[in-house]
């Protein structure tokens, strides 16, 4: 008796020190994805200083040539990647804990890939398509490949397996991708529909921003209103039905949010792989099970690594760009590898 | 149909001899489509020495090239996929789904990158050194895969397919940091050949794909009771005292040369290795020694189906062959998930 007692003060003292550090993500996080997007833009081919950086941001002149990169490329180029790699670290948070699967995120379970396969149908046929129709796009498209997937999931024999989810996943994904090169060959826009595919955050425009932003900011907020019941429904169906909560209608909530986070992603990067995948595992390392603390943390560890991966990819070959997709694919196939290694027997 | 076929010991060889009409069928058509229609009454003149005007050069010199390497790669693909499914134990395998096209598909760009506008690659040099590189890359995912998938010298059929999702991200993405380094036209050339392509409308990449097909099928085909005995299970096998780990890593040699050596000529084509020994099994049992040569024609009526009907929709430019195969194929993928436990 004394031992079990032992065990659970200790399991209760780890679980207030995660607390601990969840908190002080939430309230100092900010402060890190604030230097990381000085220093994205302070980063690039010609030479800016921290102090133009600043003068810019506060006192802009439209005469000086700095400025303007500053505030026509460098600024939207870090605001995208701070949005997108938060939109994308929270909506793979949500389908992690709602699955309870360790392999559910957006990329991998053919979201992004849907959604880019409308965003293609919108380049070939509404070649001049403003940006806000486009997140319609992709927000239908995202919607219809989630539909898929998790429909041939739960009519299959046996379930919902992480395999299952992650070949139906595999195999939309190989769909759509198909679809979108045929039809990219088709209507001759291959190559500037690839460049946007590879998962890119350069060449963001504001306007593309001021669309897709609120859409980012109501889907973590809606993330963060349903913590507290994602983290019951992780526990399991029995312990949340249980415990009088409506899970058909945090399901639903939750899925709207997945949709609008991904596709108000995609609709502005492309298809950024792994990063929906592995910050949630990260986050969940290190403040626990609670996703009260695992959404807004996963909002801020996801914006501050796919500012580090963009960051990288212009570093690894200059002048040349290596796409972010690839960049955060290089780090998330290890993780990847090492989940599938780890869990392979269980899942 | 299917009991009767199981039943008749002639329902094999019929079943063959049906293939093989279709076959020749599906060869008539795809003469005859593609930008310039030729009749077949001058297909019939041109083959037998009385020509008009280029038809002859377009027959030899382009059409029947790449007719009968969309036979010898629907074959090499339909062969390397039945024996995946057999040594994993999984009806989900695939060359396209485990990564090993990737792996091929990312040395062959890799090459095109490195040797771009010499000697290399556009002498007759790289019909040859083509394949090796493909097949180098193809060896290199086989053995990412089979090495991550191991634990505690076990290999189970879950993981192997978990890790093959995996590295073939992996490649796909490096592949796609290759290929934004390109220049425009080069970039359209391996983005049609990723996708899955016929594109050596040549016989000397025919020639070097047979080779290759010639040595490996005839080797399959002679394993194919290891086959038989590794698709029951691990323990089966040590029962009937067969080395299931040197069998495994043979057989799956094998597989691995011939997917290499087809994604070399024909790009990436995923699901084709997944979908011809699934229908082959469906029609005439387990038994690989008949399984085998039955994928084979089933893999080569697809793809030139495949291409043909890509060559006749997208006129006057072409569709990818990989992309139908993909469009009919994850529909069928999907279909077996569901159905799997």
């Amino acid at each position: 008796m004394d031992k079990t007692n032992k065990v659970a003060d200790e399991l209760q003292d780890e679980a207030s020190y995660k607390k601990k550090i969840g908190i002080t993500i939430i309230l100092f996080g900010w402060i890190a994805v604030l230097l990381s997007v000085i220093f994205s833009i302070h980063f690039g081919a010609s030479h800016v200083t921290y102090r133009t950086v600043w003068e810019s941001l506060f006192s802009y002149n439209d005469n000086n040539s700095a400025h303007v990169i500053i505030h026509d490329l460098r600024l939207p180029r870090a605001l995208a990647a701070v949005f997108v790699g938060a939109a994308l670290a929270v909506s793979g948070s949500l389908m992690q804990g709602m699955t309870r699967n360790p392999l559910a995120s957006p990329s991998i379970l053919g979201v992004t890939a849907g959604a880019s396969f409308c965003i293609a149908l919108a380049f070939a046929f509404f070649p001049d398509i403003t940006y806000g129709k486009l997140i319609l796009f992709s927000f239908v498209g995202a919607g219809f490949a989630t539909a898929l997937v998790f429909g041939i999931v739960a009519i299959s024999k046996g379930g919902n397996t992480s395999v299952k989810l992650a070949l139906a996943g595999t195999a939309i994904s190989a769909l759509f991708t198909s679809l979108s090169t045929s039809i990219g060959l088709k209507f001759n826009v291959a190559k500037e529909m690839n460049f946007w595919y590879a998962g890119g955050v350069s060449g963001i425009q504001m306007n593309q921003l001021k669309y897709a932003i609120p859409v980012i900011i109501i889907g973590i907020v809606i993330s963060i209103f349903l913590s507290r019941s994602i983290t019951i429904l992780s526990l399991g169906d029995e312990v949340s039905t249980g415990l009088g909560q409506n899970t058909r209608i945090v399901r639903i909530l939750g899925m709207v949010a997945v949709l609008l986070l991904t596709g108000a992603a995609v609709s502005i990067a492309g298809m950024i792989g792994f990063i929906g995948l592995v910050v949630p595992h990260i986050t969940r390392f290190i403040v626990g099970i609670d996703y009260r603390y695992i959404i807004p943390c996963s909002a801020i560890i996801g914006a501050v690594l796919l500012l580090a991966a963009d960051i990288l990819g212009r570093m690894i070959n200059p002048p040349f760009e290596t796409p972010v997709g690839a960049v955060t694919a290089l780090i998330g196939v290890p993780f990847f590898l090492y989940l599938a290694r780890k869990e392979g027997t269980n899942l | 149909m299917i009991q009767l076929l199981n039943k008749s010991k002639h329902g094999y060889k019929l079943l063959c001899v049906t293939l093989l009409l279709l076959l020749f069928l599906i060869l008539i058509v795809s003469i005859n489509a593609g930008f310039i229609k030729i009749p077949l009454s001058q297909v019939w003149s041109a083959f037998f020495g009385n020509d008009i005007g280029n038809q002859r050069l377009i027959l030899f010199n382009f059409r029947l090239p790449r007719i009968v390497l969309a036979i010898l790669i629907g074959a090499g693909i339909a062969v390397s996929g039945a024996i995946m499914q057999s040594i994993s134990r999984n009806e989900l395998a695939d060359p396209g789904i485990l990564g090993i096209n990737a792996g091929a598909s990312f040395s062959v760009v890799l090459y095109m990158f490195i040797f771009h506008g010499s000697s290399f690659l556009t002498g007759i040099m790289s019909i040859f050194l083509m394949p090796f590189t493909a097949l180098l890359g193809a060896f290199i995912a086989a053995a990412l895969i089979y090495g991550f998938s191991r634990k505690r010298g076990k290999v189970t059929p879950i993981r192997l397919i978990l890790v093959g999702i995996g590295i073939n991200a992996a490649f796909a993405s490096s592949t796609m940091a290759l290929q934004m380094k390109m220049e425009p036209q080069d970039f359209m050339k391996t983005l049609t050949w990723i996708s899955g392509s016929i594109w050596g409308t040549n016989w000397s990449f025919v020639i070097s794909t047979l080779l290759w097909l010639i040595l490996l099928i005839p080797i399959a085909v002679y394993k194919s009771r290891f086959l038989d005995i590794l698709s029951f299970g691990d323990e089966v096998s040590i029962g009937l005292g067969v080395s299931i780990e040197k069998e495994r890593l043979k057989l799956l040699l094998i597989g691995v040369a011939l997917a290499g050596a087809c994604v070399s000529v024909g790009g990436g084509i995923t699901f084709l290795g997944l979908i011809a020994p699934h229908i082959s099994r469906a029609l005439i049992g387990p038994n690989h020694k008949k399984v085998l040569p039955l994928s084979a024609l089933l893999g080569s009526l697809i793809l030139l189906g495949a291409d043909t009907v890509g060559r006749i929709v997208m006129s006057p430019t072409e569709m990818p062959v990989g992309i139908l195969v993909s469009i009919l194929g994850a529909p069928y993928f999907i279909y077996l998930l569901m159905r799997t436990k």
